[in-house]
Order: C-alpha cells, then sequence, then structure tokens
C-alpha cells in the first residue's frame, strides 16, 4: 500500500510534467501539423500515461486516454490532419486528463466525471476527420459561450452584450446578461464558478522538480541576507536620510517575503507522513485484536522538508505505541462504558512560529504506579527520588531507556526501545515534548517543533557582557524583579528558587553557570523562565535585550564538546552571539550544584512536594511548627543562666563557639515568653549560617509528603503543611538564621 | 636539493612560528571576539569571518606564554583546516620565508609538551628558528 501510493505520486508528478509537455507540444503541432517527430513524442506521452493508468486501476483516466491516444495513432500515421478543432479537442482533452490526476491525488479516485461527451466527440472526430467539418470545442472557456452550451442564454443575446461591452459598456458580460433579463444571476455565479475552476485545472500543474541540495544553498544564502539585513536595519537606526530609510525599508520588505518563499519552498504537508498510518493503524490493531479508528486533522499543516523526515518514524512509533499499549481490547473498553473501537486522533497546526502535533488516544491511559514499579525495578530511580516526584515527573519516566509498560513483549512494542529514541530524535530537531495522561480517558502526547531548523526565533539575554540567543520554543514567560518583599531569590538546602505564583521555581544563574563573577553577588532583576524535559527553570541574566530572528551556525571542533551550546549566530552588528542549549545548560546546571543529585531531583522541578523528615516543636503560641530535619545539627537544652547577650542579641557558649540564639516565637511576632527553665534549642543550619532556635517544646519527628499551601503573610513563615493530618506551620529556616544575622564562618558549601 | 617550502611566519613573544602559506587564507586585522564561556582556556572565542563563524585560537595560552601586554591588539591568522577555518591570534606578522629542507629538524626534546604537541619541526634560520605549526593539531586540541 505504502509503496503503491508512492508509485501513485510519482505517477501523477509525472504525467503532470507530460500533460504540460503536451500542451506546448500541441500548441507547436498546430503551426507545423508534419512534424513527424513531434508527433511521436505527443503520441508517446499521451500513450504512457493512458498504460499507468490501467496498470495503477485507474479505467476512466485510460478509457479517455485510449480516445486521444487513437486519434494521434491516426494522424502519426498520416491518415489525419491535425486542424484547429482536433488540436482543440487535444488540448480539451489535456484539461479533462488533469483533472482528473488532481482527483486523483486529492482524494484518490478519478472523480465523477466520465467526459463521455469529450469521449465521444474524440470518436467523431476520427470518424469525421476527412470531411471538414467544424464544430464548437466541446468545452467552451468563455463565460457567454458557457452560457449559450447550458442553454441559459441565446447566441444573439450573448453576442449583442459582447457588442455592448466593446461598445463601451463598463460591465462584465454577466452582469449585462442578468440586467437584460437574458439570464438570472444564480446561473451566471454557478457558471463563472464553473470557469473559475477549469482555469485552476489549466494552471496548478505548474510543477518543477529541483534538487534538495540547491534548495539548502539558496536557503543558506537566504539566511546570509536576512543577517546582512538586520546589520543594516541596524545600522540605519540611527540615520536620517530619507531615501536611504526607504530603500532599507524595501530591502527589509523583500527579504522578509524571499525568506517565506524559500521557507514554503522546502514545506511539505505533514499529510504526506500521515497517509501511511491508516494502513499502519489497522495492521497493528488486528494484530492486537483490537479495533482502532484514526481520525486526522490538520494533515495540510506544512513543514521543512528535513523536519518531515526527521519526525516520520518517531510519529509511527508513538501511534502503534497508542495502539499497543493505550487503546484497550474491545471487551474491556465495552466494560468501562466506552465504545468498542478506540480512536486515535492525530492533529497538526500552525501556532507561534511552530507546529504542534497532537496525538490523542482514548485508551486506558498509562498507570503511574506500574511505571513506578518498571523505574524501581530497571534501578532507573531510587525509591527517595521516586517518593518525591511528582505525577507528571513520574510520567515522564517513560521516556527513560529501557522502560516500558508493556506486560508482554509483543512484535509490536513492548521491548524497552522506543519512547527514549523518540524523545531524542524531537529534541534533536529543537522540538519538545508534553505527555498527558488521565486514567481511563487516554493519553495525549504533544509535540511542539520548529517550522525549520535553519531560522529560528530566538529571545536575545546578556550575561556578563556577552549576548546569547535563547531558543523562543524553550521560552515560558519572563519575569522582572521589582525589588518588592517576597519578590526574591530565596534558598531552599542551598538550592536558589524563586516563588512564582506560589510554585518553586528553581533557579540557575547564567554567570554562575558559566563561571563568571564569582564573589560579584549580582542582584537578580530578570528570570527567563524555561523549559526543559518538561519541568521549568529560571535563568537569571542580566537584561532582557530583544527578540530576533536568528540564522544558526555549527561550533567548530573545539567547542562541540561544551554542552550548554547549541550553536551560534550572528547579530545584527556583526558580533557573534552563542544560542543557549537549555536542556543542556539544565542537565549541567543541576549536575554542578553540590553533590547532593537526590535534592537536585526534588529542586529542578517544583518543590512543592517533598517527601522528607521533619521536626516538630511548639513556639510560644504556635501550637505546631515544622522545620526540615535536614537543616537541624542538634538538638540541646541550656539552663537559664547559660544564655549570655552580646549587644542585644542572646548568645551561648556552644563547643568553644558563640552560637546565637533566635527566640522563634519572638522572631515570628508572637509576644516574648520569659522562660525560666532551660531553654529548649535546635542547633540548626542553612549553607554558611548556624544559629540556635529557642523553641517551647519539641513534639516529634515526622518522614511525611508535605504538600505546601500558598504561604501566608507572616515572615518567617514558608507556609502551611498538612503533616500528620493536622495543619503545621513551616518554619523558614533559612529567613530567621539570616535575619539573626548567624554567621560563622565560611565553612559552607559554596559551589 | 629539493624545493624550498615557503612559510608564512609571525611572531608570539619571542618565538617565530611558521605556517605554511597554501594553509594561510588570510590576516585579519582586530577582530571583535565573542568569549564561549566553559572552553578550553586556549579558545580566545568566536569571530565572524563574513558570516562565518570562526573559533580564534589564543596561541599565548596553547603555548603557555604570559598574557599579551597591553600594547598593540593581536592579529588573527586564518587557517584552512579539513574542517573549516580557524583563527590564531599572534602578536606580529613576519614574512614569507623560503627554506631548503637541509635546514629542518623534527621538534627537540627539550621543548614542553605542549609546545611539541603543535609543532611539527624546526628551521634553521641565519638568526633564529622557525617553528612550524600544525594547523590539524591546532584544530583538534587548541
Amino acid at each position: 500500500m505504502e509503496e503503491v501510493d508512492d508509485i501513485i505520486r510519482e505517477f501523477l508528478a509525472e504525467s503532470a510534467e507530460g500533460l504540460d509537455q503536451l500542451d506546448r507540444d500541441l500548441v507547436r503541432l498546430e503551426q507545423t501539423p508534419a512534424d513527424k517527430e513531434l508527433l511521436g513524442s505527443v503520441f508517446r506521452a499521451i500513450h504512457t500515461i493512458k498504460g499507468t493508468g490501467g496498470v495503477l486501476g485507474f479505467p476512466r483516466l485510460e478509457t479517455l486516454a485510449h480516445a486521444g491516444e487513437n486519434l494521434l495513432s491516426r494522424m502519426r500515421d498520416g491518415k489525419l490532419m491535425l486542424t484547429a478543432e482536433i488540436a482543440s479537442a487535444l488540448l480539451a482533452l489535456m484539461d479533462a486528463l488533469r483533472a482528473m490526476l488532481r482527483s486523483i491525488g486529492d482524494c484518490g479516485n478519478e472523480g465523477a466525471n466520465e467526459y463521455g461527451d469529450l469521449i465521444s466527440h474524440l470518436e467523431w472526430l476520427l470518424e469525421t476527420a476527412e470531411s471538414e467539418h467544424v464544430k464548437q470545442s466541446t468545452l467552451p472557456r468563455r463565460l457567454g459561450e458557457m452560457l449559450i452550451a447550458k442553454e441559459a442564454a441565446t447566441p444573439e443575446a450573448v453576442d449583442a452584450a459582447l457588442q455592448a461591452k466593446a461598445a463601451g459598456d463598463p460591465r462584465k458580460v454577466g452582469q449585462i446578461l442578468v440586467s437584460e433579463g437574458v439570464t438570472d444571476a444564480k446561473t451566471v455565479v454557478e457558471t463563472l464558478r464553473e470557469q473559475a475552476e477549469c482555469r485552476e485545472d489549466a494552471s496548478s500543474t505548474g510543477n518543477l522538480r529541483v534538487d534538495v541540495t540547491l534548495l539548502d544553498r539558496v536557503m543558506n544564502l537566504v539566511g546570509e541576507l536576512v543577517l546582512a539585513r538586520n546589520r543594516i536595519l541596524q545600522y540605519t537606526g540611527t540615520q536620517t536620510d530619507r531615501g536611504l530609510l526607504s530603500t532599507v525599508q524595501l530591502l527589509n520588505f523583500v527579504t522578509a517575503e524571499l525568506q517565506e518563499g524559500v521557507m514554503k519552498m522546502r514545506m511539505q504537508p505533514i499529510g504526506n507522513v500521515w497517509n501511511k498510518l491508516p494502513r499502519l493503524v489497522r495492521d497493528v490493531a488486528v494484530a492486537c485484536g483490537k479495533r482502532v479508528r484514526l481520525d486526522v486533522e490538520g494533515s495540510e499543516t506544512e513543514l521543512d522538508k528535513t523536519i518531515i523526515e526527521a519526525i516520520k518514524a518517531p510519529l509511527t512509533h508513538i501511534v502503534r505505541n497508542s495502539i499497543d499499549h493505550g487503546i484497550e481490547m474491545p471487551e474491556a473498553r465495552a466494560a468501562a462504558g466506552k465504545t468498542e473501537e478506540g480512536t486515535i486522533s492525530l492533529r497538526a497546526f500552525h501556532e507561534g512560529g511552530y507546529v504542534n502535533i497532537e496525538i490523542r488516544d482514548d485508551g486506558a491511559g498509562i498507570d503511574l504506579t506500574r511505571v513506578k514499579a518498571k523505574a524501581l525495578a530497571r534501578g532507573s530511580v531510587t525509591p527517595e527520588q521516586l517518593a518525591r516526584m511528582t505525577d507528571r515527573e513520574v510520567l515522564n519516566l517513560v521516556f527513560l531507556p529501557g522502560l516500558s509498560t508493556a506486560e508482554k513483549v509483543t512484535n509490536v512494542s513492548g521491548r524497552g526501545v522506543g519512547m527514549d529514541v523518540v524523545k531524542t530524535n524531537i529534541e534533536k530537531i529543537g522540538g519538545t515534548l508534553d505527555l498527558q495522561t488521565v486514567g481511563g480517558e487516554g493519553t495525549t502526547l504533544k509535540i511542539k517543533i520548529p517550522l525549520t531548523l535553519a531560522i529560528v526565533p530566538a529571545l536575545m539575554v546578556s550575561c556578563a557582557g556577552e549576548r546569547y540567543a535563547i531558543p523562543q520554543v524553550n521560552l515560558l514567560e519572563l519575569v522582572r524583579l521589582n525589588g518588592d518583599e517576597g519578590q526574591e531569590i530565596e534558598l531552599v538546602h542551598d538550592a536558589p528558587v524563586y516563588r512564582l505564583r506560589g510554585n518553586l521555581l528553581p533557579i540557575v544563574y547564567l554567570d554562575r553557570e558559566f563561571g563568571h563573577a564569582e564573589e560579584q553577588s549580582s542582584r537578580a532583576t530578570h528570570i527567563v523562565v524555561l523549559q526543559a524535559d518538561g519541568s521549568a527553570f529560571g535563568l537569571v541574566v542580566d537584561a532582557i535585550c530583544d527578540t530576533e530572528e536568528i540564522v544558526v551556525k555549527p561550533l567548530g571542533d573545539h567547542l562541540k564538546s561544551i554542552p550548554c551550546f547549541a550553536g551560534a549566530t550572528i547579530m545584527g552588528d556583526g558580533h557573534v552571539a552563542l544560542i543557549l542549549d537549555v536542556p543542556g545548560l539544565a542537565r549541567k546546571a543541576s549536575v554542578m550544584r553540590d553533590g547532593s543529585g537526590a535534592q537536585q531531583a526534588a529542586a529542578t522541578t517544583s518543590v512543592s512536594k517533598q517527601g522528607e523528615q521533619w521536626l516538630l516543636f511548639q513556639a510560644g503560641s504556635r501550637a505546631r511548627m515544622a522545620m526540615p530535619l535536614s537543616f537541624v545539627s542538634r538538638l540541646e537544652e541550656f539552663p537559664a543562666d547559660a544564655i549570655e547577650r552580646s549587644g542585644d542579641r542572646p548568645v551561648v557558649q556552644y563547643r568553644g563557639e558563640i552560637l546565637p540564639l533566635v527566640p522563634v516565637a519572638e522572631a515570628l511576632g508572637g509576644v516574648e515568653q520569659r522562660e525560666t527553665g532551660p531553654a529548649q534549642v535546635i542547633v540548626a543550619h542553612t549553607g554558611d549560617s548556624r544559629a540556635g532556635l529557642i523553641v517551647t517544646r519539641i513534639l516529634d519527628i515526622v518522614d511525611d509528603h508535605v504538600e505546601v499551601e500558598a504561604s501566608g503573610s507572616d515572615r518567617g513563615l514558608l507556609g502551611s503543611a498538612i503533616l500528620q493530618g493536622r495543619v503545621t506551620d513551616l518554619l523558614d529556616t533559612h529567613a530567621l538564621l539570616q535575619t539573626a544575622g548567624a554567621r560563622c564562618g565560611s565553612e559552607g558549601a559554596r559551589a | 636539493m629539493s624545493e624550498g617550502r615557503r612559510f608564512c611566519t609571525f611572531r608570539l613573544d619571542d618565538l617565530l612560528l611558521g605556517m605554511e602559506v597554501a594553509k594561510v587564507q588570510e590576516v585579519l586585522r582586530h577582530h571583535n571576539v565573542t568569549r564561549v564561556p566553559l572552553a578550553q582556556p586556549s579558545v580566545a572565542g568566536l569571530i565572524n569571518l563574513r558570516g562565518q563563524i570562526v573559533t580564534a585560537v589564543n596561541l599565548r595560552r596553547t603555548f603557555a606564554l604570559p598574557a599579551r601586554p597591553e600594547r598593540g591588539s593581536p592579529l588573527n591568522v586564518i587557517v584552512r583546516t579539513e574542517s573549516g577555518a580557524i583563527s590564531l591570534l599572534v602578536d606580529e606578522i613576519g614574512d614569507v620565508v623560503e627554506v631548503g629542507d637541509e635546514a629542518f629538524e623534527p621538534p627537540p626534546e627539550t621543548l614542553s609538551d605542549s609546545e611539541r604537541t603543535f609543532i611539527t619541526g624546526v628551521y634553521k634560520l641565519e638568526h633564529e628558528l622557525l617553528l612550524v605549526l600544525d594547523s590539524e593539531a591546532m584544530r583538534r586540541a587548541a
């Protein structure tokens, strides 16, 4: 089937070219009717179309071409001379063939029209050719003629209208006829539409085959032109010469059009790939004993040829996966109250310079517990990491190599190679994947890929004096810090985070990653929120410049090993800017920060869910508070008279050092509680700060998942959570220690 | 004696370096260099050579020489290699010299490892020694 599709496509393209050639040859033949060579070539062309049409099972096409062939063979044998009438009939034949080919290309069949009139006309010509009979061509083109043929108007009325027009009447022939009451407007409009279709038929076959390497070269040159245009635009921004400015504007305009045109040349509808899927779906479904329907939407969506090639295999794999894993057996579907026939829908659409492809099935969804079990069994993750993961992260585990949730290995899928390859292939072409699943309702995979690889829209940012380009596909949003309260980057166990609408966003400092500005703790003002591997992180940069269309250029051998760069580009001012590889940067950033990979795994995604050990305590009127046990060094009890004062702050001598003390209740704005007995102190540390937290009572240590609710306005609190079924305030240990000014030494880990 | 070979010479600190004339594409005055974070120290950065992005190699770092004195900016010697051009940053451009094979010697043992990696040999000139650079070694690991 797939092969036949290809053959048909080949046949259509060849025939279209052949027919164009025939048009030209027939016209030339009219002038030199005795040219045997030309006649031979025309005959062969028709013969080829007839033959191939017959082989491919298009009988109408064959019959039609056959009628023309008979006529031509007589002429070739010298028994018949080409007359204007025969030429018109043959040209009409070409148009009819074209219409059929178009119909085959569009909907796979020859269309309903048998062209019986045309065939009989051709046959009649063959019989009566020797007699000098003249007859009207069967496919008239002029509106008047068409109306006469339809008997909607008399020849006299049309003649009158034509004469009126020739005499200077500005109205169209159709208008004149309608106003004269010869015919009604509806008929004229219909006829006009037919005429337009007729003309379209004639023009839509203007195809040209071009070598792809030539297209690539033109594409590269256009890329250079875009860069030159950008430079000139930047340069003339400061000029006032009118003539220059208008010329530059023209250049800008023409370059944009040219770029678009060249891009279009390389575009192919995604349907070219999808066309092969119905058969695949059928075969796989039969092999699995399932019933599956394929819905396709947006198959005309166009993509760069190289990208089409690149997504072919991943798409096939995903669809195969959906049928094998996603869609349930008919009985199971019926039991679940669904139709026995499963549906896989493909949707493609353009959005903001990207192509979105959605593959959705209405199957059972992905079983997260099975993914977890599989991941654990394979040792891909540790139980601790797993406990900390959000559902979404768990879902993304299916992209790990070797992970398949199919219960048994079938010849269709389940060998554990696949989704990781799909992911790699999509990312290779600058795309992103997003997997969503609802238990019992199905799974949706969204793929977002750039329209083209050579020129990409990018956001320019600057950091430590250099500019970098961030491909827009990775960009989620931009955040500007205005320095207000709670608008700052905070630390969770040394990992900087930012509260973005109640969620914790892990922060990566670009300058630190690049080894610039270590000590200069630059005040962050701009966060670029980026997406990599399905999770978001914030990138702190010095400034956000502009968006620009950039031309991607490869890096030299020296630099290919650096994972953070996807390439380089040349800016409008001629400078070179590096293009950030966002997934690479994310991976590097999480490796760089201290050794604790598990901490990092939690930090690179939303930190709102954590499976951690918590210390529960009471502080004054706050009956139930908690802080992560990882911040706790020791629990101590100091007699009241051991507490001394340094300045206005309470301190205690502790292991040969002076340990600042923070009365928690007071620090949180409560009433200071005068304790007479010994003080309960939590010796806490974050980073390089250490202090003793005076609390009323130590309650417990619990191990629990914590869902942090949006924090109130209370200072020193991260928010509230439910621990052991009770509402508990979470202490912002870091902030508290900072306010205590409790810095001691610098033995803390500085990455 | 075979025909002499022609070398484009340039100075780096007090070294006289040479590159086969055929491999030198052009010599450019100062170019804006874009630094590349995380690259090897010998990579000075990237330059825009008429729309082509070329890696610039800081030869002083390659040969473990002290940083360039403030005066004067470096020159770019654009060298053709198997996989595109690279730019070598040097202090000064010298003459093109023609030397005979009899003056050639393999790199002396006394050269440091970093120097021996990038030098194919030495030509004994009248007054000084000409160190011949290996462009492919430069491309592989500056």
